[in-house]
């Protein structure tokens, strides 16, 4: 979703792990992981798919950062059961797992929360996302990565551990459930009156800025990746500015 | 009862509709939700209690067997009867036998999840025998002749109004009442009459004894309370799952299920039955019986990637944190279990093929394994039922997927299996999508995006991949 549809959530988090002081190689033919498949039941047509996934990153050396909690979770958490039966892929799965990392996990873990110095004027909150909050376990660490951001006021979110209601193929499934349960999160991101979202999942961010246009908002959705890269002043032309 | 589960979407969406039933179900979040976390950090090892819990279930599930057979031995020997019911039909005959049997004209119910299971207040009133409900949610449930919207509060889609209607219409002798104390002193006056000439009783058993042979039961109206010592017979049915080895796994149990369900720390009254009255007891039954049931619960056992389910307390904790649940109401699930429980366990008990709509409606969110009292894995499990609905079934008749979406997905993979087909393959869509693009966003599409544009505008392919952008930027690999 993030190559072809958001490739400037790749750039910005290219930019932020540039600004660290990381040198950051693109494995140029990767394509996904395999989750939309496997979360509708399709395992058959997600294996081979995840199988790619594990051969073309097992080729490459040092961490793996993905700038999505879900994909992360698919590969750490759902892998073993995608490759039930198969002992090998099962063991080079969780090889692969204890080197891959969801963005803001990565650099909170290896940089720490204060790490990135930036500017950014404007007025935000901050929506967890389901996968990276339960299935991953990143809580609050984004919220102080932001909260080192300067000129960047944040808005604290009533329930802002509660699903948008996006889900994968359950926002086009279940249009109406996936709505109503939207509709709830938008209410509490209008009464905090920021400017911003920001969230770290582009499946969420999509979810809720749909949301916000077809309600007439002017609230931009922001994925963290962004915020930060255009916090210290990043290559990326961001997908708002154009 | 009968399951409706096919009705999923239909029930939904008139939910969905329902403004009142909305505003009435912000409780479970407001009021139980809540009320569990501040009640889970009031314990300061809640994590080690919900771990403590979790083993207890696995291991008591684990050695089944062994435990049903410790339990019914120590009923016997306190004098009581068990009976070990394989489906809905045994156990509601056997307790309707037991009630000609000892001439009976009044039953007074406490609540049952499992008795739901068996419709078991219905079957007897068709009996003739005068059958009540004696918890509140269960009574304004009765008289509405519904079924249960929640685990622990059956009621919980009902408004002030809706109930002071229901007790209007149903006792024309009162004017409206508008007020939440009048409403409950009258609902009790009518209920001590019925407990005074209840001549049997049925209870659930929230757990079972087996090292003492006992029942243990939490209320907070003490309805559980006077079923156990007022009527002459005491049926206790259960759930062969419902199980704890000893009055020490029992304590451990009891903290995390209140807490999970209410919110408070202990609940009013914890009922512990040891079986009928013994000769130097002024009070209590004089019979005693505990009706076990199976009613698909083996099927679930025997199935490594359902069992968890039975580790299943019913505190309903996870519908309370369930972002779908609160939308779509009990109802909607068709089956005694609403919720992501519900979701796991009617498909199994009642059958995947009416319910396959259950383990779809579910954003995966994970707030339900997150607020189990024993951490059931329930998203994993949905996503294991999903499997089996698409392509995994042994069975044909549940692998309910369309030719359409298995067609989807296949050429979904073909586009994943190399990068210059995933390129063109975002190409395609690009193109087919571009008379209904502007300024990066669509309104209106075709399907299967269409449900998306329904409610919500949709992002359009960007003109560039990623890869194509970074190409000049960073050194690429294979």
């Amino acid at each position: 979703m993030v190559d072809q549809v958001a490739p400037s959530v790749g750039e910005c988090t290219v930019d932020v792990l540039e600004y660290l002081g990381l040198e950051v190689v693109f494995v140029k033919d990767q394509t996904c992981c395999g989750q939309p498949a496997f979360n509708s039941g399709f395992r058959s047509e997600a294996f081979p798919v995840a199988k790619r996934f594990v051969e073309l990153f097992e080729s490459v050396e040092g961490p793996i950062v993905v700038p999505s909690g879900s994909c992360a979770a698919m590969v750490r958490n759902f892998y073993k059961d995608l490759f039930r039966g198969d002992s090998d892929l099962i063991q080079r799965s969780s090889r692969l797992s204890g080197r891959l990392y969801e963005f803001t996990e990565f650099i909170s873990k290896f940089f720490g929360t204060q790490a990135i110095n930036g500017n950014l004027k404007t007025t935000a909150t901050y929506h967890k996302c389901c996968h990276l909050l339960r299935e991953i376990g990143v809580d609050e660490q984004p919220v102080e990565m932001l909260a080192t951001i300067e000129g960047l006021e944040l808005k604290p979110l009533e329930r802002a551990d509660v699903c948008c209601g996006f889900g994968g193929s359950f926002s086009v499934k279940m249009p109406d459930i996936s709505s109503a349960i939207l509709d709830e999160k938008l209410d509490f991101i209008e009464a905090t009156e920021a400017a911003a979202v920001v969230a770290a999942d582009i499946g969420c961010v999509f979810q809720m800025q749909g949301g916000l246009r077809r309600r007439g908002s002017e609230i931009q959705v922001i994925h963290i990746a962004e915020a930060l890269s255009r916090a210290v002043g990043g290559h990326a032309k961001t997908r708002h500015a154009r | 009862m009968k399951p409706i589960t096919a009705n999923f979407r239909t029930k939904a969406a008139e939910t969905l509709e329902d403004q009142q039933i909305q505003q009435s179900i912000e409780h479970v979040y407001t009021g139980f939700f809540k009320g569990r976390l501040n009640a889970a950090a009031d314990t300061n090892n809640w994590e080690e209690l919900r771990t403590k819990g979790k083993a207890i279930k696995d291991h008591t599930i684990a050695n089944l067997d062994y435990y049903l057979s410790q339990l019914a031995d120590n009923v016997e020997k306190n004098g009581g009867n068990v009976f070990f019911a394989d489906d809905a039909e045994e156990a509601r005959q056997h307790i309707i036998d037991i009630a000609h049997k000892r001439n009976i004209k009044t039953v007074i119910k406490s609540k049952s999840m499992v008795s739901e299971e068996m419709g078991l207040a219905e079957a007897m009133n068709k009996e003739g025998f005068e059958t009540i409900e004696t918890d509140l949610g269960e009574y304004i449930i009765q008289l509405a002749n519904e079924t249960p919207y929640h685990l622990i509060a059956p009621a919980v889609h009902k408004s002030r109004s809706d109930v002071a209607k229901l007790l209007d219409d149903n006792f024309s002798d009162s004017e409206p009442i508008p007020d939440a104390t009048e409403l409950t002193m009258m609902a009790r006056e009518k209920l001590r009459g019925v407990f005074a000439r209840a001549d049997m009783s049925v209870t659930g058993a929230n757990f079972a004894v087996a090292e003492s042979g006992s029942i243990a039961l939490v209320t907070n109206e003490g309805n559980g309370r006077m079923s156990t010592t007022v009527p002459r017979v005491h049926v206790a049915v259960m759930g062969l799952e419902k199980i704890v080895p000893s009055i020490q796994d029992l304590s451990t149990m009891l903290r995390i299920l209140i807490r999970s369900a209410t919110g408070q720390r202990i609940s009013t009254y914890v009922t512990m039955v040891n079986g009928k009255r013994t000769v130097d007891e002024e009070e209590g039954p004089e019979e005693f019986h505990l009706v076990i049931m199976n009613n698909g619960r083996l099927k679930l056992l025997e199935d490594e990637h359902s069992r968890e389910a039975l580790n299943c307390i019913r505190c309903g904790a996870c519908l309370n944190a369930c972002p779908v649940y609160r939308k779509v109401g009990g109802h909607a699930y068709g089956w005694v279990y609403p919720g992501p429980i519900g979701a796991i366990v009617s498909p199994v008990l009642t059958g995947l093929k009416d319910a396959n709509n259950l383990p779809n409606a579910s954003s995966l969110c994970g707030a339900c394994h997150d607020a189990c009292p024993v951490k059931i894995n329930i998203p994993r499990m949905l996503l294991e039922l999903r499997y089996r609905t698409a392509e995994g079934s042994t069975d044909p008749q549940e692998r309910t997927s369309s030719a359409k979406e298995r067609g989807v997905w296949k050429a979904w993979r073909m586009g994943m299996m190399g990068r210059s087909r995933f390129d063109l393959g975002a190409r395609l869509v690009a193109t087919a999508l571009r008379p209904f693009t502007r300024k990066g966003w669509l309104k209106k599409a075709p399907p299967p995006i269409s449900g998306w544009t329904s409610t919500r505008d949709f992002p359009a392919v960007a003109s560039k991949s990623l890869r194509s952008r970074l190409s000049n930027r960073l050194r690429r690999v294979k």
